[in-house]
């Protein structure tokens, strides 16, 4: 396979959490992310799930530079994007784009959807004007309404459209890597299907790369090539996507993938509920951080790390099981 | 992928686009409270033709002084329809005039310190840091002083004037608008679309002044018409204790102030008029911002 686009070698993102006041003491750390590695390479898709605090938005924050990683690199075309400074920033800020998940949020109310994506193109001043409003009626197409709607205001568009909007304002600079920051979790399911199907078709156009993330497990499954599982800042699993659907092998993703709403009715499943509540991130259980919720739990789990190990191809699991 | 796209209207052509938002305009208009509007455009009208609608000249004397001489009293004129004051002045014209300058000051004051409080507050908020600590050590420094006792003081600092009392109105009130935009952008920046710009690279200049501002221009504007009448009582405070605008150019103010050492004669008018026409105005001002505030808070507008 080509070299990867992005590369985020033992990813690292601890926050202070302090007593508070004038001369406060770091009590402890939340360790948001915490030793993770992934790669995503050219045209692909890596999803990414977990449920709520286990640091995917932390993730997604680290690649799009809005935090500085405590420790670990990410490698960006053969680049630290730690080290960008300056006109090679701005070049990353160009290629790496996001799409958030609250359309409603994301979009500024004051401004018309022509000004919203053309921004990226002033912000780096790639265009001349005229140049703009061409490009800006060229993606707007590109992801399905009509060029002339550039005129308008946010409000007077639907949840799906104003998402549509959000991806034409990712692609305006020619984005290379695209996150997706639960992009379909505020859609109404009617509309998920359309949202996802332009993406992939987006994807398949301009060879875009994207990192997905997603709690629903049947979004991220169909359109991501490789999944990668998280579990209180750490990641447990990944695999290709079909071979992640057919055959979990960590107990955590065989528990998500339980739960998540079967695509047919009469599919004979193993049926497997975990108990419990996510441990706090501030003070995660010693040994294997699932431990304490694992139906397969054994005493080494509770002493050491399982590390990442490879058992088929591509497919790595964070388990003593294998 | 069809099915949401049908859901596009045609969007309407650009002039249809244009009547719409005046059409739209109009509407927001034509809601507005009719007491508050009405005075507010006839003490505009009045201020703005003053030097046609005035009888006489303001600053000079048109009767022997000792004349009082109101339409309503014996030997009263309407030719000065509500009596001469202590330098036989015309009390109607004078109060035609002081319109003007009420009108200037509170609405030059106000917007002058509307724009340093929205500007020092949007940075203090957006900055955070050290940007924040030092401008709201400073508001909250400026707070703790009665604004009319620093009001007087800075009249007695700086040579009196016009453009003094501007100038005194904006120091005194900028910090209404710094306190409460900060609070608005602290939220307004953990919003998605200022996250998107800070992606995309968009440098804090452009954050601020494109993303920010005209999303905090609805409680600015709240706070600008409930500034508007007391910047006018601050300014008639002032004539009042005379550090204001100095004399012979009449303001509401110094009228009262005039007037002083007549209030148990009989020439009420001399206290009256311009009390009724500060009071007025500040309460259309007030009633005004009122519904304002009401017809721009995003939770109550489409109602």
């Amino acid at each position: 396979m080509a070299d990867a686009l992005l590369e985020a070698q033992d990813l690292r993102k601890y926050f202070p959490v302090t007593s508070g006041g004038m001369f406060s003491r770091v009590k402890g750390y939340v360790k948001a992310v915490d030793g993770v590695s992934f790669s995503v390479y050219p045209g692909e898709t890596l999803g990414v799930v977990g449920e709520s605090g286990c640091g995917k938005t932390t993730t997604s924050k680290l690649v799009l530079t809005q935090e500085a990683p405590t420790s670990g690199s990410l490698i960006f075309k053969g680049k630290d994007v730690a080290q960008l400074r300056g006109r090679e920033l701005k070049e990353y800020r160009q290629a790496v784009q996001v799409v958030f998940q609250d359309p409603f949020s994301s979009l500024s109310p004051r401004m018309r959807v022509g000004d919203i994506i053309s921004e990226p193109l002033e912000v780096h001043s790639l265009m001349s004007r005229q140049g703009i409003k061409n490009h800006v009626g060229e993606v707007l197409e590109l992801v399905g309404l009509p060029a002339d709607v550039s005129r308008l205001f946010p409000h007077e568009f639907s949840g799906g459209q104003r998402q549509r909007i959000a991806i034409a304002r990712a692609l305006a600079t020619n984005a290379e890597l695209i996150v997706l920051d639960e992009p379909v979790s505020a859609l109404d399911v009617s509309i998920r299907a359309h949202i996802l199907t332009l993406l992939e078709e987006l994807q398949k156009e301009l060879g875009i790369s994207y990192v997905f993330i997603g709690h629903d497990l049947a979004a991220v499954a169909h359109i991501s090539d490789r999944i990668a599982v998280m579990y209180l800042g750490k990641i447990v699993e990944t695999a290709e996507s079909l071979e992640l659907s057919n055959n979990p092998l960590h107990p955590y993703t065989k528990a998500l993938f339980a739960a998540s709403l079967p695509s047919h009715p009469d599919e004979d499943r193993e049926e497997m509920a975990i108990s419990g509540e996510v441990p706090s991130a501030l003070n995660p259980p010693p040994g294997c951080h699932f431990h304490t919720r694992c139906p397969y739990y054994m005493e080494r789990c509770s002493e050491e790390e399982p590390r990442l190990k490879e058992v088929s191809q591509s497919h790595t699991v964070a388990c003593f099981l294998y | 992928m069809a099915s949401d796209q049908i859901l596009v209207t045609s969007p309407p052509s650009g002039a249809e686009h244009v009547s719409a938002v005046a059409h739209r305009s109009l509407a927001i208009l034509r809601e507005a409270p009719k007491l508050p509007v009405g005075i507010i455009l006839f003490v505009a009208l009045v201020a703005i033709f003053a030097p046609l609608l005035a009888p006489h000249d303001a600053e000079t004397s048109v009767k022997p002084i000792k004349i009082f001489a109101p339409a309503i009293y014996a030997g009263g004129t309407w030719d000065t329809a509500l009596g001469t004051d202590f330098q036989g002045r015309d009390i109607l014209s004078r109060l035609i005039y002081g319109a003007r300058t009420s009108l200037i000051i509170g609405l030059l004051g106000t917007v002058f310190a509307g724009i340093l409080g929205v500007t020092l507050g949007i940075v203090s908020g957006y900055m955070g840091g050290l940007w924040d600590q030092v401008i709201m050590r400073i508001t909250d420094a400026k707070l703790a002083l009665p604004s009319l006792v620093f009001g007087i003081f800075l009249a007695a600092v700086l040579s009196p004037g016009l453009w003094t009392i501007i100038l005194i109105l904006m120091i005194v009130f900028w910090t209404r608008y710094a306190r409460v935009i900060r609070g608005e952008v602290l939220s307004l920046r953990e919003r998605d679309f200022v996250k998107l710009a800070e992606v995309t690279g968009a440098g804090k200049i452009r954050v601020m002044f494109r993303h920010i501002l005209p999303n905090i221009m609805n409680t600015a504007m709240v706070l600008f018409s409930l500034t508007v009448g007391v910047a006018i009582i601050l300014e008639a405070s002032l004539s009042f204790l005379g550090v204001g605008v100095p004399p012979p150019t009449p303001t509401w103010g110094n009228m009262l102030a005039d007037a002083r050492p007549t209030l148990i004669s009989e020439r009420w008018t001399l206290t009256v008029a311009p009390g009724i026409c500060i009071m007025l105005l500040v309460l259309a001002a007030n009633l005004l911002g009122d519904w304002m505030r009401v017809r721009l808070d995003p939770q109550l507008r489409n109602r």
